[in-house]
């Protein structure tokens, strides 16, 4: 048995490859179930229930999707470069430290205006995170280290800083004043004003739709744009394809690679800020930090092949995953089982991209037999 | 090899081939780029697998898994870019990774082997010098060396006399006939019709992925040979001397100096300059600085010391954005590696260089349809032969790709034009258009810089010669009056007469 790589990939298999990998996950899942005492086709119902098909169902996915959309969106933007932002997480939370800080401090200055509200927590957040990412991208333009391991590392210097603010220290972000938070450290709740507005639909019985979600399809749409269609979008691609190429077109790779890690930035810190002001509302270090939004938002980047349009549908799958994990776990069902299962899931599904790039050779096989043809004209 | 057939998505690259070789004979196998020598070799040394067809070597049938198959059934391969160890001696390099039924071979053992077999083709070398200390043509003794000590009969050279200067060529030439009185079965794979003339005892010659002929040297003439090659009659590169006086200055290099990819000096003080519609020819062994100038001149390598100034004005140092927007052209010795973006459309690749201005794009928006309009263009007046100006370019062929990127750097209508190897792994028909597009680009005033390693081109084209050897310019000469051997004694550190 061996692997041959494919010279050319059929269009079909890009939609059956994943789809199948997916069923294999569910698959495996259920011997995991049938060992753990549970039933598979009932588990799968209730999953599917809570994710899609249940009452409110799909309001509670969108808001597991949005922050994933964002955070996918960011490292899809990276990637498409072939720059390894593994920063998101990190990203994320100072987009969150941001947009909720600007919130905090427009009311207490009395500001009431939802508008004001939504632009500066959604600028706010973008800078912070475009800020945090430009260390990585400028240390690896001017210094060529690995923007990999810096950003990684940045992750957990944020994390700490999220628990530093909230917990070890009496920061602007902590509530001292109410009773909960004099009894436990807690993040101070931002004005009713600052909270982002949602939509609601009728279909489906129902659903809620954040501004944070609106903005992440709008945002996937620019990217889109950008990447196909602009001049900038044209250097990122010759750059990311072959970096001597770009030079030898008098592309100045440095300015390149410093903006694309600080736009990656910016759309993961608006994540961290609409994950704030559309559902939180407030900094909660280990809430965030136990998410994993920036670091799933790579899994959805790469099941999307980097296409930021693929991104939302994708997300909004994984967001489902995501939500039915927490209806799923209970008394009879302990979490480390949803994690398990959302494991298995995403492994089968980023293992089945080899299918794609490979074809699997059973045997020895042997060559054809001569062309009659061609022995004649011998 | 009976009715090999070998089919890449798109392409047949090998359609029903029939080709032998025989113990004692040199055998050449000619043919244009893309017409399928490589693939057909690579179905012999087991790398592909044919689709159809078989392979017998002494009338025994064989299936080649991998290479290694191959290797140890007697096929030996001297690649164009050779497979050696460079800190390690030759003989280390000759014992590396090869299984002896005595499974433990000495490397003194070696050293004595490594001697009888040099000795016995008449190829001293010595088994203790490191492989970095020798020059290229000693290497690739080394190489030939090393598939005969391996127990090789059949022997591949893969364009063997690329890097070689004339004499060296003459000794190989020796060489390979001596292993061939020897009773190995030599082949040579060649686009070069006078070295086929010169070595060959029956030559193969394909076209488009088909065997077209397999004929006996003494049955052919250089001129039928190049019929049977292209198809058609080709006129011999022909010397044609420049109808117009050379214009005013445009390039002008004044002591420069540049570093190597391992350190050191590649380009040593040279200076140098170009008028308006003259073609400078530089000759040179490969690897003596001529890529490195090329770069340096275009701005992709930065200068260590020394000004390089186009009408006049300066070019800022390390910067091909500046060098482009003099009007400098570039045409690098490796294609697919720094002139195209491989995995990109052909389209992109055209507006490489002319994305960041109208009409390709207007502001920060690019006008993808026009993209296609002119890589279509493109395609049409300089004949590349590709499926559509979406296709990939590393799709294409070694002489599509050239075509591609000269066509590109030629339509930015240059005052410079550096072009490094600029037919190097061209078939006969399209070294001419390559040739026929430099005169063109002379007499419309552009000042040419043309690195060959090929002497007959540069004496073909040039006005001036001049050779570079270790990174410096060591003569100038006239093409008119310069013979070979003078070119030759200046390419191998030597003075002339």
């Amino acid at each position: 048995m061996r692997f041959e790589r494919r010279l050319d990939q059929p269009r079909w298999l890009a939609v059956a490859v994943p789809m199948g990998s997916i069923a294999v996950g569910f698959a495996l899942m259920a011997v995991v179930l049938l060992a753990t005492g549970h039933a598979p086709g009932p588990t799968y119902r209730r999953l599917l229930d809570s994710a899609f098909f249940g009452d409110g169902a799909l309001s509670a996915t969108l808001v597991s999707c949005t922050p994933l959309v964002f955070t996918g969106l960011a490292a899809a933007a990276a990637f498409r470069m072939r720059l390894y932002n593994i920063g998101g997480e990190g990203q994320f939370y100072w987009g969150a430290i941001a947009g909720v800080g600007i919130a905090l401090y427009l009311g207490d200055r009395g500001v009431d205006s939802t508008p004001a509200y939504i632009a500066a927590t959604a600028v706010a957040g973008a800078a912070a995170g475009a800020a945090w990412a430009a260390i990585p991208g400028l240390l690896r333009a001017f210094a060529h280290t690995n923007e990999i391991i810096t950003s990684l590392m940045l992750n957990y210097v944020a994390g700490l800083v999220l628990t530093y603010l909230i917990i070890d220290s009496r920061s602007y972000w902590r509530d001292l004043e109410s009773f909960e938070g004099q009894t436990f450290p807690l993040g101070k709740m931002i004005p009713e004003e600052a909270k982002w507005p949602s939509a609601s639909l009728d279909a489906f019985g129902g659903i809620v739709l954040p501004l944070g979600f609106g903005i992440a399809v709008a945002l996937a749409v620019v990217m889109w744009v950008v990447y196909a269609r602009t001049r900038f979008g044209f250097e990122l691609q010759v750059i990311g394809d072959s970096p001597r190429s770009a030079r030898f077109a008098g592309m100045r790779l440095r300015r390149k690679i410093v903006a694309v890690m600080c736009l990656s930035g910016a759309v993961a810190g608006l994540g961290g800020a609409s994950f704030e002001a559309d559902f939180a509302y407030q900094l909660d270090p280990t809430g965030l930090q136990t998410s994993f939004y920036g670091y799933m938002g790579i899994v959805v980047a790469a099941l999307a092949r980097y296409n930021p349009l693929a991104v939302v549908p994708v997300g909004f799958l994984l967001g489902g995953l995501v939500n039915a994990g927490f209806t799923l776990q209970g008394a009879d069902f302990p979490s480390g089982l949803v994690g398990v299962m959302q494991g298995l899931i995403l492994f089968c599904a980023l293992a089945g991209e080899v299918l794609l790039r490979y074809r699997l050779r059973m045997g020895r096989t042997a060559p054809r037999a001569v062309d009659p043809q061609a022995e004649a004209a011998a | 090899m009976r009715g090999i057939t070998k089919r890449f998505p798109g392409v047949l690259a090998n359609d029903g081939v029939n080709f032998e070789a025989a113990a004692g004979e040199v055998h050449a196998l000619l043919g244009e780029n893309g017409a399928g020598k490589t693939t057909l070799m690579n179905v012999l040394t087991g790398l592909y697998r044919p689709d159809e067809g078989e392979i017998e070597i002494q009338g025994e049938p064989v299936d080649f898994q991998s290479p290694r198959d191959a290797l140890d059934a007697g096929i030996g391969m001297v690649h164009q870019h050779f497979r050696l160890v460079e800190t390690l001696t030759v003989a280390e390099n000759m014992t590396l990774g090869w299984h002896t039924p005595r499974f433990w071979l000495g490397v003194r053992a070696g050293r004595r082997q490594v001697r009888d077999v040099s000795g016995a083709l008449r190829m001293p070398i010595d088994p203790e010098a490191r492989v970095w200390q020798l020059s290229v043509g000693e290497q690739q003794r080394v190489e030939i060396v090393k598939a005969v000590f391996r127990g090789s009969r059949v022997l591949i050279l893969d364009e063997p006399t690329a890097v070689l200067t004339p004499q060296e060529v003459e000794q190989l030439f020796e060489t390979l006939r001596l292993m061939a009185r020897e009773g190995h079965a030599v082949i040579v794979i060649t686009h070069k019709l006078h070295e086929v003339m010169a070595v060959a005892d029956r030559i193969t010659v394909l076209r488009g992925g088909k065997a077209v002929a397999t004929v006996s040297v003494s049955e052919v003439t250089l001129r039928s040979l190049a019929g049977l090659m292209v198809g058609r009659e080709i006129a011999e590169a022909r010397r044609v001397e420049p109808q117009h006086s050379p214009g005013e200055l445009v390039l002008q290099v004044a002591n420069l100096t540049a570093t190597g990819d391992r350190g050191g000096f590649a380009v040593r003080d040279v200076s140098f300059g170009i008028r308006a519609g003259e073609i400078v020819g530089v000759a040179g062994v490969a690897g003596n600085g001529q890529r490195e100038l090329a770069e340096t001149i275009y701005g992709i390598r930065r200068a260590a010391t020394g000004i390089v100034r186009v009408d006049g004005k300066r070019l800022r140092r390390g910067d091909p954005r500046a060098a482009i927007a003099a009007g400098v052209a570039h045409v690098p010795e490796d294609r697919l590696g720094t002139g195209l973006a491989p995995s990109l459309s052909i389209a992109s690749n055209v507006s490489l260089k002319t994305y960041r201005f109208p009409p390709i794009s207007r502001g920060p928006l690019l006008l993808v349809r026009r993209m296609r309009e002119r890589a279509l263009a493109l395609i049409r007046r300089y004949d590349v032969k590709a499926p559509g100006p979406d296709v990939p370019v590393r799709n294409l062929s070694g002489g599509n790709l050239q075509k591609l990127v000269l066509g590109r750097e030629f339509d930015g209508e240059p005052r410079l034009l550096v072009a490094a190897q600029p037919t190097r792994g061209l078939d006969v028909g399209a070294i001419e258009t390559v040739h026929t597009y430099l005169r063109e680009a002379a007499a419309a005033g552009v000042a040419v810089l043309l690195f060959s390693e090929d002497l007959d081109e540069i004496r073909a084209l040039a006005d001036r010669i001049v050779v570079m050897y270790e990174g410096a310019l060591v003569g100038e000469l006239d093409p008119a009056s310069a013979s070979v051997e003078d070119i030759g004694l200046l390419m191998a550190g030597g003075r002339p007469r």
